[in-house]
């Protein structure tokens, strides 16, 4: 018998695929019709912070560097009021086994899978995670296939894709390249039926656990370094994995600094639009993903996301194309070291919140990435002009998404601007409510979307006015 | 003829859905366009190019589709120079 492939078929598949793709029945943690036990979901995939730094450290994960940059902390202090500019911290992330905090997330996933017997893996993803992946699972002598979407109908790839589609192969896994659009999803259930192989996703419990550690280690660091807590943490933010890692991580080693979002503000292009998906200069990291995750985390791969960012951020920066790539000329030539767009997101959000912080505060960067062909800015840029858009120096303001990128001419014009939170939060409500009828809640509903944006009861009923 | 041997690294073309067969929810310049896969693998059997052929992926799966690469590379680079980045970071005030 021959089963039916057609998109609406998968689709209408996809819970029992994605069930036995990775031994975890999350109809154990339903607790109504919104709410589901988080604290009992992250638990119970049984690692402590201690095994997971273990796991992690058999295949060249975590313990990586954290760097005062000296020279860009005084180069701020130059622009800035007297008594302000924050000491700027970055955690090396790119010195994980495939070059970026991605490896983290891959590990525990990698290790489950080898465990409970699957022969394989499999991850759809375009970013750093695939390379993460097939880095691990050569480590675990584990096959390994990436979903990837790579090229318009023209079939130009984007350049920082084609290059981690490379990395992948060269860790040996089989790369799965898609033109544009939101299928992906539909390959990967096709896929992972064909294969039988572990759902190697980036919004399991084991995903998020594995970024734990990051959150602790960085903690620790600073303490040893200076001997107190950093003030700010600055986390470049896409689907929510990193900060929510993170957060949890400093959480656990009784840190309370200021948990601040970062992305590209891309906002005027469509994620899923042939078009567009030449014409902007990241890949991730970007608010194409930042804000539909923050505002709705069950939007993707598993039936509830481990993802949840809205329920640990305390403030969401946005900076824009230009500004991302003066920072990362500027890191090269200040701090001497060469680095990939994901952790100058954060950098840029960093150099921007610095100015207005006390100059005896702290804020660190928690990543980098390995950068090279493709990844690098200036092939980014390059592209950029081979696609019609224009490329100057300026008020970055100034540039339009799709169209121009203006690299400020100095330091003072990267700002970067606030997201309101409160707008966030407000869409939260919006697209629970779109699940179901508030006055349908429960108790547990309503104290769990409450915790899902950080916020209290009394604050839900007077939102909830508003929606 | 241009044939090629088995055991060839080549990369095959396949169309998944066709414009018609396309998510509900994909925008309207998207939804024009044919949903397509490409992925490289060992050739199974001696194959025209341009013809349907098997491969063998690095997962060991056998996938048919369009012969359209042969031997296929990398290319990508760190682009043309661009001159807006060069006098960043460099010299009196920053």
């Amino acid at each position: 018998m021959t089963r039916d492939n057609s998109y609406q078929a998968v689709m209408a598949r996809k819970n029992e695929i994605m069930k036995s793709s990775m031994g975890l029945d999350y109809e154990t943690y339903r607790q109504g019709e919104l709410a589901f036990d988080y604290e009992r979901m992250m638990n119970d995939c049984g690692f402590t912070l201690e095994d997971i730094i273990r796991i992690q450290s058999e295949t060249k994960v975590g313990n990586t560097p954290m760097f005062e940059l000296h020279n860009l902390t005084a180069a701020v202090r130059k622009i800035s009021a007297p008594g302000k500019g924050a000491r700027i911290f970055v955690k090396d992330e790119a010195a994980n086994a495939s070059g970026s905090f991605k490896a983290r997330r891959a590990s525990i996933s990698a290790y489950v899978a080898a465990q409970k017997g699957y022969k394989g893996v499999i991850a759809a993803t375009s970013g750093n995670y695939g390379a993460a992946v097939a880095s691990q699972a050569a480590q675990r002598g584990l096959k390994c296939i990436i979903v990837q979407e790579v090229f318009d109908s023209k079939g130009i790839g984007q350049p920082e894709i084609v290059e981690k589609g490379r990395k992948c192969e060269a860790f040996g896994a089989e790369v799965i390249k898609l033109s544009v659009g939101p299928e992906l999803f539909y390959y990967l259930l096709l896929t992972l039926e064909e294969t039988g192989f572990f759902n190697a996703s980036l919004y399991t419990p084991f995903g998020i656990k594995g970024v734990e550690s990051l959150g602790y280690e960085l903690t620790h660091q600073i303490r040893n370094m200076t001997g107190k807590d950093p003030d700010a943490v600055m986390i470049t933010h896409a689907g929510g994995g990193n900060l929510t890692g993170t957060a949890r991580g400093m959480l656990a080693a009784g840190c309370n600094a200021q948990v601040i979002a970062c992305s590209v503000d891309l906002s005027g292009l469509h994620m899923a639009s042939d078009r567009d998906f030449n014409r902007k200069s990241f890949t991730t990291g970007h608010t194409g993903f930042g804000v539909p995750f923050a505002t709705w985390p069950d939007r993707t791969d598993v039936p509830r996301n481990a993802a949840r960012s809205m329920r640990y951020m305390d403030d969401y920066i946005l900076v824009n194309q230009g500004e991302v790539f003066y920072i990362t000329e500027l890191l090269a030539k200040l701090e001497g070291i060469e680095r990939g767009p994901a952790g100058n997101t954060s950098l840029t959000g960093a150099v921007s919140l610095a100015r207005e912080m006390d100059a005896d505060k702290i804020i660190v960067v928690q990543e980098t990435e390995y950068t090279g062909a493709g990844k690098h800015h200036n092939s980014q840029l390059s592209f950029a002009q081979k696609m019609g858009i224009e490329v100057r120096r300026g008020n970055p303001e100034e540039g339009v998404n799709g169209k121009s990128i203006v690299i400020p001419e100095r330091l003072a014009q990267v700002k970067g601007h606030r997201q309101d939170m409160e707008k966030l939060r407000l869409s939260y409500l919006k697209n629970a409510a779109k699940q179901l009828d508030p006055a349908k809640w429960t108790d547990i509903d309503r104290a769990f979307v409450a915790a899902d944006v950080k916020k209290d009861l009394k604050w839900l009923d007077q939102a909830l006015k508003q929606i | 003829m241009n044939e090629v041997k088995a055991g060839t690294w080549v990369e095959v073309e396949k169309i998944l859905l066709t414009p018609e067969q396309r998510a509900p929810q994909v925008p309207e310049d998207t939804r024009h366009t044919p949903y397509v896969m490409r992925v490289a693998g060992f050739l199974t059997a001696d194959s025209l190019y341009g013809t349907e052929v098997t491969v063998k992926t690095l997962s060991g799966r056998m996938v048919t589709g369009n012969l359209k690469v042969i031997h296929p590379h990398y290319t990508h680079s760190f682009g043309d120079t661009v001159e807006e980045l060069l006098t960043i970071g460099i010299g009196g005030d920053i």
